[in-house]
C-alpha cells in the first residue's frame, strides 16, 4: 500500500502541489487526472524521486521512501515521451535497468525475453528506437519499466504521444496487462475520457489540490466539487436561489416559472446538503439526463422552456443547443444529449422549434455559488465508505 | 508538464565540473588581459622591458592623429568587409538554402573547404594569383590588354579583397542557418496579401533573419578590426593597420606598454561596435515589430 | 520542384542571385585553382620556358623546417585538442546541468575568448608567459591554443545537452542507475558526437592558427603555419605551393569524410 501524507511542493513561491493524502491500494489502477499544470506531474515526479516534497511523507507498505532517490525506489516510470535511449537497441533498452542491478547474464537475457513477449515485441529486439513507431516505443517503455518488477508503475500521460486509434487500442492493452501482472499502476492524464475508462480509481486535481478521489462514476455522477463538476464531462449549470428546503426536497427558483425540485439521488450517494431558503445556489445537470420535448412535461419533472436553436448529429448520439426562454447571462444556452435510437423514435425536432428540456429532481447535483455546499454526516456516507474506499479529500 | 519543472534531479553536484575551467579562464585570460591593462599604464624601459612607473603618455601617444588615422582606416576596412560579406553573403545563402536537395551539399561542401583550409595558405593565393608574374598579370599580358606587368599586389584594394573573401564563410554559414530553418511560406503568405518582392524581401525575410545577420556581422566585424596576417601578406608596407601596428609594439619596438594601451584601444572599439550592433538590431526589431502591430490595426 | 514535393515548398532563387553565388565561388577558389597548378609548374633556369613537374613536392616534403613546423602542428594540435575537449566537455555539462554561485559570469566568460580580438589575446598570453618565466615553445602555444579553442566545445557540447531530453537522464536513474552509471552509459554517449565535433573543431584552429602562435612561440618552435608565413615573406618559393596544395588536398579529405551526406556521422551537425 503506497500512502502519500501531507505531501506539499513548492518552487519558490509557486506551491505545485499543497496539502495532498491519498492512499493507493497494492494492484490498483490508479489515475490522476486534472488539466495542465495542476500538479499531476508534480506529483508524479515526487512518487519517482526526481523530485523532494517540501512537507509531508510517502510511505510504501508503511516504509518512508520520500528520501530515497529515483534508483533506490520499487518504482518505474513510463515517461511522457517514452525518454527510450536513442543510442541503444530495444534489448539493450529493455535490459538497462537489470543490467544496472548486474542481474547475471542468463537471467538477463531470459528475463529481457519475457519482457518483450508481454509486450509483443519479440521480433524487434535487434531494432533501434528512431525505426519504431510511436505505438511499439511506447510498448518498449512499458517493457523496459516492467522489467524491474517493480512495485508501483507511474505512467506519465503515456498516450498522449499517440494518435486517436491507436490510444484507444493501447488504452485496452494497458488495461489487460494491468489485470494480468496485478501490479500497481498510477496513471497521469489530463484525457477525463482515459481516466475513466481505465482506472479503478481516479483522484482529480486542480491547483495543486486533490479535489476528489474515487471510482469513476462517483466522480461523473457524484462530483462533490464545482471543480469536478464541470472539469468532467459537460454539465448544464443553472443560477437559483433556494426556495424552500423540506425532508426530501429542495425548491430552487431560477429560468423556469415553476422552481425547480431538487431530491436526493435514488441510490443514496448523493444526498441533501444543508442549505437554507434563500442560499444562491447552482443547479447542474449532465446534457444525458435531459430530455427534449414538444409538449410540458408532467410535474415529477423539472423543466426549462425553449427554443431549439441546434441540433448536433454525432452518430451514435444528437447533441441539442437549446436557447431557454427565460435566458440569463450565467445560462445563455441549456445542452441535451440523446441517443439516436430515442431521437429517431420520436419526430426529429427543427431548429426555431419551441421545446421543453425535461429532468428528474434526482439527476441534479446542487452545488453553492462559490464551491460545495456542507452535506449531512449521517448513515448514507457509511454505507458508501463499506462498499468502497474512499480517501478522504482536502479542500482548503 | 509545468514549465518549471526543470531537471532538478541531475542538477545535484556536477558543478565541480567547472571547476577546472574556470580556473583555466582565470588563470590563461583573465588575468592576462588585467596585465595588458596594468602594462598600459606603465613605461617602457629604454632597452625595452617594463618601468613600474604609471603614465598616460601611451594612450595620449595613442590618440596621436598618426594613429588615430590608422585606427580609423581598420574601422573602416573592417566595416567595408562587414557590408560586403553581408551583400555577397545574402544572396549566396538563400541560394544554398533554397538548392535542391542534391545540390545542396555539394555547395555547402565547397563553402566549407576554403573555411576549413588553413588561413595563411588562402592568403597566400590570392598572394600568388595577384603576383606581378601571377595568372591574372600573365593572361592580361598574352591577351595584349597591357604590355608590361602591373602591380595588384601590395595595395589597399588587395587588402579588402583579401578580407572579404576570408570572412565570406562567417558571414555566410550562420545566414545560411537562419534561412535554412526559415519557412518560405511565410514569402507566399506575404505575396498573397499583397506584397511586392520588394516589400516581401524588406518586411518579411530580413526581419526574421535577423539573427543570421546579426551574427554574421559580429564573426567578420570584430576579428577583421584586428586583422594582422591579411594586411601584412598583401598590403605591403604601404598599408599599417591596428593589427599590424599592435604586432610592431610588441615584437619589434619592445614597446609593450604603448602596445597594451593600443589593445585596450582596440578591445574599446571591438566592445562598443558589439553594443552598437546588438542595439541597432534591437531597436530594428522593436520597430518591426510596432509597424507590423500598425499594419494589423 | 522535384525538390518542392518532397520537402517544404521553397522558391527557387532569382538569375542574379543565383550569378552572385556562381561569382563568388569562383572568387573562392580560382586562387586555390591556380596555387594547385603552379605547384606543377617549373621553370627553366636557362629558356626561361616553363614545364610540368613534381619536383616541387617532394623538395617541400625533403624541408626540414617544414617537416618540423609540421610535427609541431600536430603535436601542438594533438595536446591543444585534448586540452579543450577536456576543459569544454566539462564546463559544459556543469552549465548545462548544475547551479552553483556565479554561474551566470560564468558562462558569459566562456563567450570572452570568441571576442576578444585574436591579437589581444596572442600578446596578452606572451606577457603572462613571460611573467611567469614560461619558456616559450610548444608548451605555451598549447596552453594558449587551449585558451582560445575550448569555447567552441563548450558550444558543441552544449547544443547537443539541450538537445536532449533530460528524461533519459531520469529514466536512467529510474531503472536503478547510480549517478555515475547515469553519466556514462546515457549522458556521455549521447554528447559524444558534440565532444567529438568539438574536438575536431578546436584541431582544425589549432592546425590554423597564426596570430596567437605568432605571438607565443619560441625559438625553433614554429608551427606548420608559422614556416609558411616566413617562407612568403621572405621570397615565394614553389615548394609552399606545393606543400599549399597538400594541405588543400588534406582539408578536403577532411571536409568529404565529414560532410559525406550518406553516412551520417552526426558531425555534421554543428555546421
Amino acid at each position: 500500500m503506497l500512502k502519500l501524507i501531507g505531501i506539499q511542493k513548492s518552487f519558490g513561491n509557486f506551491t505545485a502541489v499543497r496539502n495532498v493524502d491519498l492512499t493507493i491500494n497494492d494492484g490498483e489502477f490508479f489515475s490522476i487526472l486534472g488539466p495542465s499544470g495542476c500538479g499531476k506531474t508534480t506529483l508524479l515526479r515526487l512518487l519517482g524521486g526526481f523530485e523532494r516534497p517540501s512537507q509531508g511523507a510517502i510511505q510504501l507498505d508503511d516504509r518512508r521512501i520520500d528520501h530515497l532517490p529515483p534508483h533506490q525506489r520499487q518504482f518505474n516510470t513510463v515517461f511522457q515521451r517514452y525518454a527510450l535511449f536513442p543510442h541503444l537497441s530495444v534489448w539493450q533498452n529493455v535490459a538497462f535497468g537489470l543490467q544496472m542491478k548486474k542481474t547475471n547474464p542468463t537471467e538477463l537475457t531470459a528475463r529481457v525475453e519475457e519482457a518483450l513477449e508481454l509486450v509483443q515485441m519479440q521480433e524487434f529486439g535487434n531494432r533501434s528506437i528512431t525505426t519504431l513507431s510511436g505505438g511499439q516505443q511506447q510498448r518498449v517503455a512499458l517493457a523496459r519499466a516492467l522489467i524491474n518488477r517493480p512495485k508501483v508503475l507511474l505512467l506519465d500521460e503515456p498516450l498522449s504521444a499517440l494518435d486517436l486509434k491507436l490510444r484507444q487500442q493501447m488504452k485496452v492493452e494497458l488495461l489487460a496487462l494491468q489485470r494480468k501482472l496485478k501490479q500497481t499502476f498510477i496513471f497521469v492524464t489530463h484525457d477525463q475520457e482515459e481516466a475513466l475508462t481505465i482506472s479503478d480509481r481516479v483522484a482529480v486535481m486542480n491547483n495543486g489540490i486533490v479535489e476528489q478521489v474515487g471510482t469513476p462514476q462517483e466522480i461523473y455522477e457524484y462530483p462533490k466539487t464545482l471543480f469536478v463538476a464541470q472539469f468532467i464531462g459537460s454539465i448544464n449549470s443553472i443560477e437559483g436561489e433556494v426556495k424552500a428546503v423540506t425532508q426530501d426536497t429542495i425548491l430552487v427558483s431560477g429560468l423556469a416559472r415553476r422552481p425547480f425540485s431538487i431530491k436526493p439521488s435514488r441510490d443514496g450517494q448523493r444526498p441533501l446538503p444543508l442549505v437554507e431558503v434563500g442560499t444562491k445556489v447552482k443547479i447542474m445537470v449532465r446534457p444525458e439526463k435531459l430530455k427534449v420535448l414538444k409538449s410540458p412535461p408532467g410535474l415529477e419533472y423539472n423543466y426549462i422552456e425553449g427554443i431549439l436553436k441546434e441540433s448536433l448529429y454525432h452518430g451514435p448520439e444528437t447533441r441539442f443547443l437549446i436557447e431557454p426562454k427565460d435566458k440569463t447571462n450565467s445560462c445563455p444556452m441549456i445542452q441535451a444529449v440523446q441517443t439516436n435510437s430515442a431521437v429517431t423514435a420520436r419526430k426529429p425536432f427543427a431548429s426555431g422549434d419551441r421545446v421543453f428540456t425535461a429532468w428528474s429532481p434526482e439527476d441534479c447535483i446542487l452545488m453553492g455559488a462559490e464551491g460545495p455546499l456542507p452535506l449531512p454526516e449521517p448513515k448514507t456516507a457509511e454505507i458508501l465508505s463499506d462498499e468502497l474506499p474512499i480517501q478522504n479529500v482536502v479542500l482548503n | 508538464m509545468e514549465p518549471h519543472l526543470k531537471n532538478s534531479l541531475s542538477k545535484s553536484k556536477t558543478y565541480w565540473f567547472a571547476i577546472p575551467t574556470i580556473g583555466w579562464m582565470i588563470w590563461f585570460l583573465v588575468i592576462p588581459l588585467i596585465i595588458v591593462f596594468i602594462y598600459s599604464f606603465l613605461t617602457k624601459g629604454i632597452y625595452g622591458g617594463i618601468v613600474y612607473r604609471s603614465t598616460l603618455e601611451n594612450y595620449s601617444r595613442a590618440f596621436d592623429w598618426l594613429y588615430f588615422g590608422i585606427f580609423f582606416q581598420s574601422v573602416k576596412l573592417a566595416l567595408f568587409t562587414a557590408i560586403f560579406c553581408l551583400l555577397i553573403g545574402y544572396p549566396m545563402a538563400y541560394a544554398l538554402a533554397t538548392a535542391s536537395q542534391k545540390l545542396r551539399p555539394v555547395l555547402l561542401t565547397l563553402l566549407v573547404v576554403p573555411f576549413w583550409t588553413n588561413f595563411v595558405v588562402r592568403t597566400y593565393a590570392l598572394k600568388v594569383m595577384f603576383a606581378d608574374q601571377g595568372p591574372i598579370n600573365s593572361l592580361a599580358l598574352s591577351l595584349g590588354l597591357i604590355d608590361a606587368p602591373i602591380t595588384l599586389s601590395n595595395s589597399y584594394a588587395m587588402v579588402w579583397l583579401g578580407m572579404v573573401t576570408n570572412y565570406l564563410p562567417y558571414m555566410v554559414l550562420p545566414l545560411y542557418v537562419t534561412l535554412e530553418k526559415f519557412d518560405f511560406s511565410l514569402l507566399e503568405a506575404g505575396r498573397d496579401l499583397g506584397a511586392s518582392g520588394w516589400n516581401n524581401f524588406w518586411k518579411v525575410l530580413i526581419p526574421l533573419t535577423k539573427h543570421g545577420i546579426v551574427t554574421g556581422s559580429i564573426l567578420v566585424f570584430t576579428p577583421a578590426l584586428g586583422e594582422f596576417l591579411i594586411p601584412d601578406l598583401l598590403g605591403g608596407a604601404k598599408t599599417m593597420l591596428m593589427g599590424n601596428l599592435i604586432t610592431e609594439q610588441f615584437l619589434k619596438m619592445r614597446d609593450w606598454p604603448f602596445g597594451s594601451a593600443l589593445s585596450m584601444v582596440l578591445m574599446a572599439v571591438v566592445l562598443a561596435s558589439l553594443v552598437v550592433i546588438i542595439r541597432l538590431w534591437m531597436k530594428e526589431s522593436e520597430a518591426s515589430s510596432s509597424e507590423t502591430m500598425r499594419d494589423a490595426a | 520542384m522535384k525538390a518542392a514535393l518532397l520537402h517544404r515548398s521553397k522558391p527557387s532563387a532569382k538569375w542574379f542571385v543565383k550569378l552572385i553565388t556562381t561569382f563568388t565561388f569562383l572568387l573562392l577558389y580560382i586562387p586555390l585553382v591556380c596555387l594547385v597548378a603552379y605547384s606543377f609548374v617549373g621553370t627553366d633556369p636557362v629558356s626561361g620556358a616553363s614545364f610540368f613537374t613534381w619536383n616541387w613536392y617532394s623538395e617541400a616534403l625533403k624541408d626540414e623546417g617544414l617537416r618540423s613546423g609540421l610535427w609541431i602542428s600536430l603535436w601542438v594540435g594533438l595536446w591543444s585538442t585534448l586540452g579543450a575537449t577536456i576543459l569544454g566537455t566539462t564546463a559544459a555539462i556543469a552549465l548545462e546541468r548544475a547551479s552553483f554561485p556565479g554561474k551566470k559570469l560564468f558562462d558569459a566568460f566562456t563567450l570572452v575568448p570568441l571576442i576578444v580580438p585574436e591579437i589581444v589575446m596572442g600578446l596578452s598570453l606572451l606577457i603572462w608567459f613571460v611573467a611567469l618565466g614560461l619558456t616559450l615553445g610548444a608548451f605555451s602555444i598549447i596552453l594558449a591554443h587551449i585558451t582560445f579553442s575550448f569555447s567552441y566545445v563548450i558550444i558543441t557540447v552544449r547544443t547537443r545537452l539541450k538537445d536532449f531530453d533530460p528524461s533519459l537522464e531520469e529514466a536512467a536513474r529510474d531503472l536503478g542507475a547510480t549517478p555515475a552509471q547515469t553519466f556514462w552509459k546515457v549522458t556521455f554517449p549521447l554528447i559524444w558526437p558534440g565532444i567529438l565535433s568539438g574536438a575536431l573543431m578546436a584541431f582544425t584552429l589549432s592546425f590554423d592558427d597564426f596570430l596567437i602562435t605568432f605571438f607565443t612561440a619560441g625559438v625553433g618552435s614554429d608551427t606548420l603555419p608559422i614556416k609558411l608565413y616566413s617562407m612568403i615573406k621572405y621570397g615565394i618559393s614553389p615548394k609552399v605551393n606545393a606543400l599549399s596544395t597538400l594541405i588543400l588536398l588534406a582539408t578536403i579529405l577532411m571536409v568529404l569524410f565529414i560532410f559525406n551526406p550518406k553516412k551520417k556521422t552526426g558531425l555534421a551537425a554543428h555546421s
